[in-house]
């Protein structure tokens, strides 16, 4: 099936064409099914289409080497990924897996390179797309290579214990991102490792401090 | 009863994004507002709350000492 000329027209790599313009670029862009939890795209391998998300969402992640996984971001309705390596033709930089059921639409590198090519007016939307996605990723990098949102982390539970109240107070990733001034994606992290460390505990919808020693010389951290 | 994650329906656009990413089917889209299942294995992996843009659904973690 083919793309709709709607739904392409409201994403931001092909907004402001004509219809007419458009319309050839729809029978480029093949649509795809997939289930949820399937890798669609793999850190290091070759890339050979740019895909678009129609519906569902999608996470796009790194894995180190001893296989800890850090999510770049997730990706929505109307968002692409595979971009990078399409563009500059190197490996993947970065893993795909569906959260979902997703619908994606696929599009060939090469096709993209002739779109590209054929019409500025993309051209430019690619770069703001490209531009904005290096500006999100330049401050994850900077909260991810610097302890002080660990310590951060760290000293937001402290605090919420201080009273030691019976019913302990409650706090969702999005809320420690925000009193932290990170991203959702740097508190799962900064947990995990403030886990790792042996300062608390991750216990379902608990968060359980077990060391306040070492929770405290986390806070002193950064 | 199990903890299950919080929903604030006023928020709730209906999207369907939260109940496609549970992996335990604990959610469900009804008259287009999401609704939570407390009887399922929710393991609060909270990709529910990391899908949802407008902050309808959410996994808040109690804080204790242990
Ligand atoms: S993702 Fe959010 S807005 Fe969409 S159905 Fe779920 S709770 Fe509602
Ligand atoms: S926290 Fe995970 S398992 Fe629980 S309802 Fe949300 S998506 Fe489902």
């Amino acid at each position: 099936m083919v793309a709709e000329l709607e739904f392409l027209n409201s994403i931001p790599y092909f907004s402001g064409l004509d219809p007419a313009e458009l319309e050839p670029i729809t029978r480029l862009v093949l649509e795809k099914t997939v289930d949820r939890g399937e890798l669609v795209a793999l850190e290091g391998e070759p890339a050979t289409n740019l895909y678009i998300v129609a519906s569902g969402a999608v996470k796009v992640f790194k894995t180190s080497a001893d296989g800890k996984e850090q999510i770049l971001s997730i990706v929505r309705s109307g968002e692409s990924f595979n971009d990078v390596a399409i563009f500059d033709g190197g490996p993947n930089p970065a893993s795909a897996r569906t959260m979902g059921p997703v619908v994606l639409y696929k599009i060939a590198k090469d096709d993209m390179k002739a779109v590209l090519r054929a019409h500025p007016r993309i051209a430019l939307n690619v770069i703001k797309v490209l531009a904005s996605r290096v500006r999100d990723l330049l401050s994850l990098v900077e909260d991810l290579s610097f302890k002080h949102v660990i310590s951060r982390v760290a000293r937001i539970l402290a605090e919420q214990v201080e009273g030691e109240t019976a019913a302990g107070p409650r706090l969702t990733q999005q809320e420690m991102a925000a009193m932290a001034g990170t991203a959702r994606e740097v508190v799962g992290r900064s947990l995990k490792i403030l886990e790792e460390e042996g300062a608390i505990k991750l216990d379902r919808h608990r968060i359980i401090i077990t060391d306040k020693g070492v929770l405290q010389k986390m806070m002193e951290f950064g | 009863m199990a903890e299950m994650p919080l929903i604030d329906p006023g928020k709730c656009d209906g999207c369907g994004l939260c109940v496609g990413v549970c992996h335990c089917n604990a959610l469900a889209i009804v008259e287009n507002v999401v609704t939570i299942d407390s009887g399922t294995g929710c393991d609060w992996c909270t990709d529910c709350e990391a899908v949802c843009s407008t902050g309808a659904i959410t996994c808040p973690f109690e804080i204790v000492v242990q």
